[in-house]
Formats: C-alpha cells, sequence, structure tokens
C-alpha cells in the first residue's frame, strides 16, 4: 500500500543516506559502531532494538547532535549539520519551550527563516494538522503527555523538512495518543517526507515500516524491507527479539 | 513594650503626615538600591550566562567564588570601596567617596554575585533541557541564549528580587562609603542605626517597619506577577 504514496512522491533531496564506518565512544567505550549501511527507499524506515542497543545515539548521530568517533554520515554528499536544516527531530520527551503552544510552533519557523508574517498561519496550519489547532493559546506545557508530542510534531512538520526522525516518540503515550502520533507519521509518509525512528515495539514497527534495521548491543545486525524481515529474520538476536525474549549475555552471530 | 506602640503610633504618624525627612530618606535609599539593582542585574545577567552556557579553563574556579561573594559581609566591601575611593586611593580622584554614587558601586558589588550565581544555576538548567532542541532546530549561541534568558526570566526576577533585598537592607557598606550624612546620604537603614545609637527607638522602629513594608510590598507584588506567569505559560519550576 505504501509503494503507491511512494511512487508519487518527489524523491528525497537528502536521500542516499549512507553511514560508512561510523562509530560513537563514550568515556572509551565503544557503544555504537563500526557501523555501515545505507539508506536510501523513501517511507519509513524503522531503527529496532531492545533498550540501549544504540538507537537514540544513532539517530543522533544522523541528526549531528553527537559527533562520531570515527566514521561519517553522508546525506547525499551533505553532512548532518548542513543537512540538519532539511530535518526535523522529535525527542522522546516532547521537549516544548515555556510559552504557548502557538510560540512553540511560530519559534521553530523564525529559527528556520520563514518571514515573521507567515509564521502565524503556517503554525496553526501545522497545529491544525495535528488535531490541536484549539489550543493553540494554550501554555504548551500544561498540556497532556500525547497532545505535547503532538505539539512537538506539528513543530516538526511546520517547516516542511525533508526528513523528520523520531526517537522513541511514543513510548510514554498511551494507546490513543500513540494511535494519534502514528497518523501523523502515516500522513508524513503519504507527503513524501522520509521518516527514520527509533523504536523498541514491535506492534508500532510492524504497523509503520517500510524498512527494518535491527540494532543489537551497538551493532547492525540486520537490514531490510519490513515484510522480509518480519516473516524470517536472519539472525538469532532479531529471531529472539520478535519472539518476545531477553537478549541473551554472550555475543550474537548472524 | 510601650516603645513598640509608641513606634507605631510614630510609624504611622511618619506614613500619614508624608513626613518630608521620611520622603528623602525612602526616596534615597529606592534610588541607590533600585540603581545598585540595576546595574549589578546589567552585570550579572550576561555573565551567569557566560559561565553556565560557556566552557573555559578556570570556569569551576569563578563558579565558586562567584558563590562565595554571595556572602560577601557588607562592612568589608564598605571598607574595600572607601579605600579604592578615599583620597589617596586608586579612584580617589574622582571625589565619589561619601556620595550616593560611591553607595550604589558598593551595593553593586554586593548584588552581582547573587545575581551572577542564580542566573547561571537557572540558566544552566534550562540549558541542558534545551540544548538538543535548540540545535536541533538549528540555534546558535547568539540565538539560544536570549531564549534561554526569556524562558528563564521567573528565576532571574526571583533572583533579581533577591539582590534588591539584600541592597535594601544593608547598612554596612552603605555606612561606611556613604557616612550618613543628613540630606545626603541618609538611607532607611542608616537612619535606623543612628537613631538607635541616639536612644529614639521609636523614629528607628518607625523607620524600620516603612523599610519592611517596602520589602513586603516588592515581595507580594513580584510573587503575584510569577504565580500569573505561572499559570499562563505551565512553568513547573520558580
Amino acid at each position: 500500500m505504501n509503494a503507491i504514496n511512494m511512487s508519487l512522491a518527489a524523491p528525497c533531496e537528502l536521500l542516499p543516506l549512507s553511514l560508512a564506518g561510523l562509530r560513537f565512544q563514550a568515556g572509551g567505550q565503544t557503544l555504537l559502531g563500526p557501523l555501515d549501511a545505507r539508506i536510501e527507499v523513501p517511507g519509513v524506515s524503522v531503527i529496532l532494538g531492545a533498550n540501549g542497543a544504540g538507537k537514540s545515539l544513532l539517530l543522533r548521530l544522523l541528526h549531528g547532535l553527537l559527533p562520531p568517533a570515527a566514521g561519517r554520515v553522508d546525506w547525499n554528499g551533505r553532512t548532518p549539520a548542513a543537512a540538519r536544516s532539511r530535518q526535523a527531530f522529535v525527542f522522546q520527551r516532547p521537549l516544548l519551550l515555556r510559552r504557548s503552544t502557538l510560540a512553540n510552533v511560530t519559534f521553530a519557523l523564525a529559527l528556520a527563516g520563514v518571514p515573521r508574517r507567515e509564521r502565524r498561519e503556517r503554525a496553526l496550519a501545522a497545529l491544525q494538522a495535528v488535531g490541536l489547532a484549539q489550543l493553540a493559546e494554550r501554555p504548551a506545557r500544561v498540556l497532556s503527555g500525547g497532545e505535547q508530542q503532538r505539539v512537538a510534531l506539528a513543530r516538526a512538520l511546520a517547516v516542511a523538512p525533508a526528513v523528520v526522525l523520531l526517537d522513541e516518540a511514543t513510548a510514554n503515550l498511551d494507546p490513543a495518543a500513540t494511535a494519534a502520533v502514528e497518523r501523523v507519521v502515516e500522513r508524513l509518509r503519504a507527503d513524501g517526507v522520509k521518516l527514520v525512528m527509533a523504536t523498541h515495539d514491535l506492534a508500532q514497527a510492524r504497523r509503520l515500516a517500510d524498512e527494518i534495521l535491527f540494532l543489537d548491543r551497538g551493532r547492525l545486525l540486520e537490514q531490510a524491507p519490513a515484510a522480509i524481515f518480519f516473516a524470517g529474520p536472519r539472525t538469532s538476536a532479531a529471531r529472539r527479539f520478535l519472539a518476545g525474549e531477553l537478549p541473551t549475555e554472550n555475543g550474537d552471530t548472524p | 513594650m510601650n516603645d513598640l506602640w509608641a513606634a507605631f503610633g510614630r510609624a504611622l504618624d511618619l506614613i500619614t503626615g508624608a513626613d518630608p525627612a521620611l520622603g528623602e530618606i525612602v526616596g534615597l535609599s529606592l534610588t541607590v538600591s533600585l540603581s545598585a539593582v540595576t546595574l549589578a542585574t546589567l552585570l550579572a545577567l550576561p555573565l551567569g550566562a557566560l559561565l553556565a552556557l560557556v566552557r573555559f579553563p578556570g570556569r569551576s574556579l569563578v563558579v565558586a567564588v562567584l558563590n562565595a561573594f554571595m556572602g560577601l559581609p557588607p562592612v568589608v566591601v564598605g571598607l574595600v570601596v572607601y579605600l579604592a575611593l578615599s583620597r589617596s586611593g586608586p579612584l580617589g580622584a574622582l571625589g565619589l567617596l561619601f556620595t550616593p554614587a560611591a553607595m550604589i558601586a558598593a551595593q553593586v558589588i554586593l548584588v552581582t554575585p547573587i545575581v551572577a550565581a542564580v542566573a547561571r544555576q537557572s540558566l544552566s538548567d534550562l540549558d541542558n533541557e534545551y540544548r538538543p532542541l535548540l540545535r536541533s532546530l538549528g540555534a546558535g549561541p547568539w540565538r539560544s541564549v536570549p531564549t534561554l534568558l526569556w524562558d528563564a526570566r521567573l528565576s532571574l526576577g526571583t533572583a533579581i528580587l533577591a539582590g534588591f533585598g539584600r541592597a535594601s537592607g544593608e547598612v554596612g557598606a552603605v555606612m561606611i562609603v556613604g557616612g550618613n550624612i543628613d540630606h545626603v546620604t541618609r538611607t532607611m537603614t542608616t537612619a535606623i542605626a543612628l537613631e538607635t545609637s541616639k536612644g529614639h527607638l521609636a523614629q528607628a522602629l518607625a523607620l524600620g517597619i516603612v523599610l519592611i513594608a517596602i520589602a513586603l510590598t516588592v515581595s507580594l507584588a513580584a510573587e503575584g506577577l510569577r504565580l500569573r506567569a505561572q499559570r499562563q505559560q505551565g512553568m513547573s519550576q520558580a
């Protein structure tokens, strides 16, 4: 069903994304990588893995929020810092400013260089898209958790990004709020926005993913179209993860 | 006990009678303290922001010194400013000793560390929270600092208020550098000290009541603004 949307959408200017020898270290310990991968299909790429697998780290490296210890992230010829202006990042916690809902969105538009007179209208349109236009004047930080995360999504989509990165964006939300966020994700995909999202929620990955990147203890063990991955994961770590088992302590061989 | 009642009566007389001498003293006190707090704030906010947001060698030391200076004894500050401004001192040529300007200078030294230290702490906390978002949205330091200052404005207001409390209540520094000269450098606190030493306890207490009333008014007004802003912006922190 996603193939139709994909063929209609213009090709994403930041794809392909290629990672070469990407590694992240902290305190002398390698927490992620070395990792080589290429993401070129549009739609939703889900970074799947248990807590501590390195999903958030990978997303932050992709967005240039963290510097890699080694290796390279390349967004179709651009560095993460250069590509960032065409991206939006949705954090696990909504990270809203102590301002009104509307002001949170216009703030992002101001930083994106949108002229002042256009900001309000665009922000309201973005809030409309996530179903929160009626809360525009309310202080953002008194909204419910689910509403706050939708404000964060409105802030992300207001700037019309080519890529949206979501870091466990629904981890703290109840099922109804999760469904509301997923509807926005579906809509962004339909609009031809490339989505890269980290999740440990298998059901969510099944619902949304076009492509799976399976991470285990900082290593990329599998990358495959979602249908193929879920039909038959190649590694025992992925099979155990799908079966809902806890990861074992000793290493895993693909 | 009689003194206390007499003091209240005297205070009431002073206030309702709009005693010109009292008005002059209160006016000078407020001028000196408000000027000092304004200048200290202009120095302290950039300093606090610098210490909160910029990493440089020796930063921890500066922060430690700043925190220690929050408790500077006013008499010692007064003494140092006195020495600097006295005729043979390095700034003696300015001829500022025993003028309101000298009192303002001394109070700036007392207030700046308080505002800067509290501003540093609240900006640092807010920066930890906002940093990933601001980076993600492409905000450089020139954009981040005003954002943090604006969103931390309640905490900063509280810091400035604490600074005003220190300035309006201290006696040691203004006494030494101002000299408690009638009509020139007499403030509420120095007048209280003088009237007490002369045994005019009712007069001293009356001034004390006025001083406390001013502090209370400022504090209540600030608290009201804070509560209103908190409701409006959904701020969980002070």
